[in-house]
């Protein structure tokens, strides 16, 4: 597949020559495997799009193509009975519940932790902060069992702590905090290591606190770095599917999208023109936040990932 | 949908929102209030420890505590006697069809190798297509898109498309209406164990899900670091009359070498963990079981905490090499700077 150069072009400019003909015909290969790569991976989530659009009735009879041609026979009736006969409106309020604070306690103590990794010093610093790389590689399975006993015997699931008047996902949250902290941590204070020290310096000599430098300084810095991970961590609790079914699965009324999907998968034999709604449903949030933001989340999982 | 329990709900929403920011700014303030009115030459000693305290507290509460409570109840049964490998016996015995082996043959060889090819392959692959043609943008946001969908949804995505029917019913599903098209008979994806009850087939279809899902995130990484090979080291090597494809395994692959091996090891770790995709599609029947599916049943089917403490294990130590690596790695930087 070769792209020449400009100056190699011009070098082969008789037209119709062998070399041109060569070229144009490795050009139309390199297009034709690009555009049908990509028509590959998109096939999938438009075969599913076009059905979520269908009637029930044609979804098991015929092919999703079939309601590309006319007579085009489109319909949100799937969407209406979705939202009337499953608890994904519920579910879609859970799963704000338990992205939003998942993604603030995390991030919020990691850049605590972070500004300290970079720019205090204090005994086994640089082990502590080896600990926590070391972390980033654990299944979180390793600690399912002791957390949960741990939840159980103080009362943090849902049920009790509804009734204590607390949010029923509070063992959720610091279970997700816990398990985004290493990789929260690790990008910050990485990002915050780079700011150059004259900045602290000059801040000292003005007679800034510690707070003032975090707040004023460090933070309006860190901005890319703070909006990538929480994007990162917030698609990454929206999405999780274990952690929750592990905390709050037993609890229907409780539980995120994710968990609810899985359920009406498992569940679903016959009905199933409502889970494809419901797939769509469940993606609308991450497909906008991706959309819109593309950028910082590409950018934190090249820092997040590319050594160094 | 009843929107009546989403209004009750809003002062729910309100105490997240603001709440949860202002006990954490709140603390950190307050903390600092209190270091402020320590004598001077103590405060260098206090301050650190109340900005990583927090973060420490809850790293060891939730991560480290618990990994090695989980170590110790691996060898022990479930009324906290110890009882040695018993665990590890049970489930480790059976070679080489029963207990956890074909949940490690999955996870190991199925998920573990093939998946990592596949994944590195179409990532080296886009990134080295894409980066020759004008709409590059638009295609890698095309291909990364599955990245922010969870598994689950394609999960669903996925069943409509290995979705079978007998012979003779029309097939909705795509693949199997190309299948039949090419006059084959349908093909159950899923459940189908070819060759000869090894489950290869069906396992291949789960990895195709994953594999659809995450090239993206290689895609994006790889294509990074094509991008930061300089532009003269390709010219010289053209200019010396080397072709495209003498280029890519000379010069553009082993300079790519750190940076897929840096994915690699991200995808070891996704690929020992996965639970999503055989849950929703399979839930580990038809011999498609894996390690974490396995560990989730015994948590909540069986009620088996030993014997999940062990299959958790298994999965550490599976890790570890990775574990290594990363903190070799990590090593090496923080000596170069």
């Amino acid at each position: 597949m070769s792209v020449a150069t400009a100056g190699r072009l011009e070098s082969t400019a008789a037209a119709w020559s062998l070399p041109w003909l060569a070229q144009r015909l490795q050009r139309s290969l390199l297009h034709i495997a690009v555009i049908g790569l990509t028509l590959v991976w998109i096939i999938p989530t438009l075969g599913l799009l076009a059905s979520s659009f269908r009637p029930a009735a044609q979804i098991i009879t015929t092919g999703w193509w079939t309601a590309l041609s006319p007579p085009l026979q489109f319909t949100i009736q799937n969407y209406q009975d979705m939202l009337n006969q499953s608890n994904m409106g519920t579910a879609i309020f859970n799963s704000f519940m338990v992205s939003i604070p998942s993604t603030v306690i995390p991030v919020t103590i990691a850049a605590f932790a972070a500004f300290a990794f970079a720019w205090m010093k204090f005994p086994f610093r640089d082990w502590i902060f080896l600990a926590f790389v070391g972390l980033l590689a654990v299944p979180l399975q390793l600690t399912f069992v002791p957390v949960l006993t741990f939840f159980v015997a103080h009362g943090i699931v849902p049920d009790n702590l509804t009734s204590i008047g607390l949010p029923p996902w509070v063992g959720l949250w610091l279970a997700h905090a816990g398990y985004g902290l290493p990789f929260s941590t690790y990008l910050l204070a990485n990002f915050f290591r780079q700011l150059p020290s004259d900045l602290f310096e000059s801040a000292e000599i003005d007679g800034a606190g510690t707070l003032t430098v975090f707040f004023r300084i460090v933070l309006p810095l860190s901005v890319p770095a703070l909006a990538s991970l929480i994007i990162f961590q917030f698609l990454w609790v929206w999405n999780d599917l274990l952690v929750a079914l592990i905390y709050v699965g037993g609890s229907a009324d409780v539980a995120p999208l994710t968990v609810n999907l899985a359920n009406l998968t498992n569940s679903l034999g016959q009905g199933y023109e409502l889970l494809t709604a419901a797939a769509f449903f469940s993606m609308v949030v991450p497909l906008a936040v991706f959309l819109s933001l593309q950028r910082y989340f590409v950018r934190g999982i090249l820092a997040g990932s590319v050594k160094g | 949908m009843d929107f009546n329990v989403l209004l009750q709900d809003i002062p729910t929403l309100l105490l997240v929102i603001f709440g949860v920011p202002a006990v954490l700014v709140g603390y950190i303030v307050g903390a600092e209030f209190l270091v402020r009115r320590l004598p001077d030459k103590n405060r260098p000693q206090v301050r650190p420890w109340i900005w990583v305290g927090p973060a420490l507290a809850m790293v060891a509460g939730i991560l480290f505590i618990p990994a090695i409570a989980t170590f110790v109840q691996s060898f022990q049964d479930n009324h906290g006697n110890f009882v040695g490998f018993q665990n590890y016996a049970t489930q480790l015995g059976g070679f080489p069809s029963g207990g956890v082996w074909i949940a490690i043959r999955n996870s190991i060889i199925i998920w573990l190798v093939i998946y990592m090819i596949l994944v590195l392959t179409f990532g080296l692959t886009m990134a080295v297509l894409f980066d020759r043609v004008q709409y590059e943008t638009v295609v890698k946001s095309l291909i990364f898109m599955p990245m922010a969908i969870s598994s689950v949804a394609s999960g669903v995505i996925w069943k409509f498309m290995y979705w079978y029917q007998p012979v003779g019913a029309p097939q909705t599903g795509t693949l199997n209406a190309v299948v039949t098209f090419f006059h084959h008979d349908p093909v159950a994806w899923l459940q189908d164990q070819w060759p000869n009850g090894l489950a290869i087939l069906n396992n291949l279809a789960l990895i195709t899900v994953a594999t659809w899902g995450l090239t993206g995130f290689s895609m994006v990484i790889l294509s990074a670091a094509l991008k930061g090979i300089p532009g003269d080291l390709l010219e010289a090597a053209r200019v010396d009359g080397a072709g495209e494809i003498t280029i890519f395994r000379r010069v553009i692959f082993p300079l790519m070498m750190p940076t897929v091996v840096v994915v690699g090891t991200t995808l070891v770790i996704f690929a020992i963990k996965v639970f999503d995709v055989p849950y929703v599609m399979t839930n580990g029947n038809f011999n498609t079981d894996v390690l974490a599916l396995r560990m989730y049943n015994l948590l909540y089917l069986s009620h088996n905490n030993a014997a999940a403490a062990a299959v958790a294990i298994v999965l550490l130590i599976a890790v570890v090499p990775v574990l290594i690596f990363n903190l070799r790695q990590f090593r090496a930087v923080e000596a170069r700077r």
